[in-house]
């Protein structure tokens, strides 16, 4: 019997089984913000700890830092604050900082792939949620809380209870003006929010196969928005020659061995699963969300649901979601009027997603009610979009073109809806009140149906606007 | 309102075998964490303070009256009793770390986001499962007399009160943990430091093709 990726992984960082019974886990790679990171050096220091690989972690700054000034000291205190404490422990623990001054700083889980640091076959752990978007590259990437990224700087190691795997197969193609976003968005709606807790989600299938790396990161970085804390893809060649090339990738002379470990620690093709999932990719639409959750959405052209019509457990909370977002049931989103557009986010701010946002800007104006934003995940990306001349599109457009941070997906920093401002985001969480505001609303979707709502003032079924407007499929 | 606790989490015995306490019910599912702890709260460098904060939105806008975290007969409940899929989203522990400075010490649940599980473990704190009817009565229970002693019991994996017992879930490394008083990780971490050196001198991309592959007392 074979065994799937998770299993090889595991077994190959297991440094041994502790007294609880749980796996002390060696992690490759430890990835640092600002944010979750100052109370686990405060413990260091109590302790008189050091960091024990020191080498394998690197840091950048991005939940805090405004997109408008880089200029310092930051208007607000708080976050110039946390800004001078990480440079400092960087710099008292010797770690590696790409701060505000470095043309690699941007969202880790974007900054993390694009210098090659993320490899195949490796154990990946950050204090932050979307680590499993690490996924992508076949290695087994996970959020932890603050306790734990001390363990991880103290240690190189996790405590961890065993995970399950199910495997997601997805079998045909994505149609016209249909994205990894879309995919995502609906997996996480047919297998609910809580669906995954316990698993790790293995993608898989001719249509993941068919997905460049930054889409895969786009699938990966979802996951725990089903529940799994762990999403991957097998790595393949389209990983390979992702990473070929890229600041960290290996050496010359040692490509050949990497590459030939990283293609073994894919999963078996006999490799067993704890469950099983077989989704009919080519039926999937551009998909927005209309309540509080991720999982609350439905395809563009489809009727908000009635909650007497969905199963009693959920029936509750869709009443409460209506409610919140000011929504009717079995009411239709298209027409729903938009007051900011926000392209951005670790899910949504690479360079693939500018290109496609771009693509559906392009000669076209932002309705004048709207204010829109595009936010470059890192400054790499923002770099190779200024080299395509994307800002200068989106610019014409009526976009602000921003510096890199997270932005208005978690509005940390000054960039947050204000009132009951709806927002047509690009981003991962429509939770009540992520984007700043308690009452401001949030309607998850692709960067090219963000910029098609940026365009119409409304949401609009981006089909109706790429293909000169042939409706296609 | 309550003052925040004004301990750091983990007290001196780190034995957790049973918590017990006044119970505090909180409807709803898919309840996450950035209702926990909304991210303006985030812009911090301690923990301190969090305890105020705690469901800071959810308690402004809470319908029909004062929310269960504002009510002046719930004033230092130890045990929350949440619906499903408490905790979802964001990983972070500002939240837990909230909830424990307002004063909690267990919670009890029909399930729990898998991050938010595993830091309340880290900080000492007890999420245990029940059947989802089981909680519904135990948040009519507690609701109806907020003086009512809830024991979490971890050694027999159990939450008592009244009369009644009602047989919870609990992963058996979180519960050991919590008995032999480890869940404070890195102590137990740190303990084979040869051993995680052994794993990573074996793992070839630690030692052919990335940096960093030298521990820091060999490195420096």
């Amino acid at each position: 019997m074979g065994k799937n990726l998770l299993e090889k992984v595991w077994e190959a960082h297991t440094v041994r089984r502790l007294p609880t019974g749980q796996t002390q886990l060696f992690i490759g790679l430890h990835l640092v913000h600002e944010v979750t990171s100052p109370q686990a050096f405060e413990a260091l220091r109590q302790r008189g700890w050091k960091v024990r690989y020191p080498g394998r972690t690197f840091a950048t700054v991005d939940h805090i830092v405004p997109t408008d000034t880089r200029k310092r000291p930051f208007a607000d205190s708080l976050a110039e604050e946390m800004m001078a404490a990480i440079e400092t422990n960087c710099r008292e623990f010797g770690i590696a900082l790409f701060d505000l001054s470095d043309d690699r700083q941007g969202i880790v889980h974007v900054v993390g792939p694009e210098l090659g640091l993320t490899q195949p076959g490796m154990t990946i752990a950050c204090g932050d949620s979307h680590t499993s978007t690490h996924g992508a590259f076949g290695a087994i990437a996970l959020g932890i809380g603050t306790s734990q990224v001390r363990d991880v700087l103290a240690t190189q190691c996790l405590a961890l209870d065993p995970l399950k795997v199910r495997r997601i197969r997805l079998g045909g193609r994505l149609g016209p003006g249909c994205f990894a976003k879309d995919a995502i968005l609906t997996i996480i709606r047919e297998l609910g929010v809580k669906g995954g807790v316990g698993y790790a989600y293995e993608y898989a299938g001719e249509l993941i196969e068919a997905l460049s790396m930054e889409e895969r990161m786009t699938i990966c970085n979802m996951s725990i928005e089903g529940g799994a804390r762990v999403g991957y893809i097998n790595p393949d060649e389209t990983a390979l020659e992702y990473i070929r090339g890229r600041p960290f990738a290996p050496p010359a002379e040692a490509w050949d061995d990497a590459a030939r470990w990283w293609l073994s620690m894919a999963s078996d093709p006999d490799a067993s699963y704890d469950d099983e999932v077989e989704i009919d990719g080519s039926r999937i639409e551009p998909v927005v969300t209309w309540g509080i959750h991720p999982g609350q959405s439905v395809p563009v052209g489809e009727r908000i649901p009635r909650p007497d019509d969905l199963p009693p457990e959920d029936g509750a909370s869709a009443r409460a979601a209506l409610e919140f977002m000011g929504f009717r049931p079995g009411q239709r989103l298209v027409g729903t009027r938009i007051d900011v557009a926000f392209i951005g986010s670790c899910t949504n701010g690479r360079l693939s997603d500018l290109r496609e946002a771009a693509a559906v800007a392009r000669g076209r104006r932002t309705a004048p009610h709207v204010k829109a934003l595009v936010v470059p995940g890192s400054r790499r990306v923002a770099a190779a979009a200024e080299a395509e001349g994307l800002d200068e599109v989106f610019r014409e457009a009526g976009f602000e073109w921003r510096d890199a941070g997270c932005s208005m997906c978690l509005a940390m920093n000054p960039d947050k809806l204000t009132d009951r401002q709806v927002c047509a985001s690009s981003s991962n969480r429509n939770f009540k009140g992520r984007q700043g505001h308690p009452t401001g609303r949030t309607l998850l979707m692709s960067p090219a149906m963000v910029a098609a709502a940026a365009v119409a003032g409304e949401v609009v079924d981006v089909r109706d606007l790429i293909d000169g407007g042939r409706r296609s499929g | 309102m309550s003052g925040e606790t004004t301990r750091k989490p983990g007290p001196e015995d780190l034995r957790r075998a049973r918590v017990e306490g006044r119970g505090i019910a909180l409807r709803g599912d898919d309840i996450d964490t950035d209702r926990i702890i909304p991210a303006r709260f985030l812009r911090c460098v301690t923990f301190e303070g969090l305890g105020e904060h705690v469901f800071e939105d959810d308690r402004k806008s809470f319908p029909g009256g004062l929310h269960p975290f504002d009510r002046p007969e719930l004033q230092r409940a130890e045990i929350l009793v949440v619906s499903r899929n408490f905790g979802c989203g964001s990983s972070r522990e500002h939240a837990p770390q909230s909830l424990w400075r307002w004063g909690i010490r267990a919670l009890v649940g029909v399930s729990f986001a898998e991050i938010f599980f595993g830091n309340c473990a880290a900080l000492g704190v007890p999420c245990v499962t029940l059947a989802e009817e089981e909680v519904a009565r135990l948040q009519d229970a507690v609701e109806k007399d907020p003086a009512l002693r809830v024991i979490v019991d971890v050694e027999h994996r159990s939450v008592m009160y009244g009369e009644r017992s009602a047989p919870a879930g609990l992963p058996d490394g979180v519960r050991q943990a919590f008995l032999t008083g480890t869940w404070d990780s890195a102590a137990l971490l740190m303990d084979r430091p040869e051993e995680i050196d052994a794993v990573a001198a074996r793992l070839p991309y630690v030692s052919l093709w990335t940096s960093g592959a030298a521990p820091a007392d060999e490195g420096e």
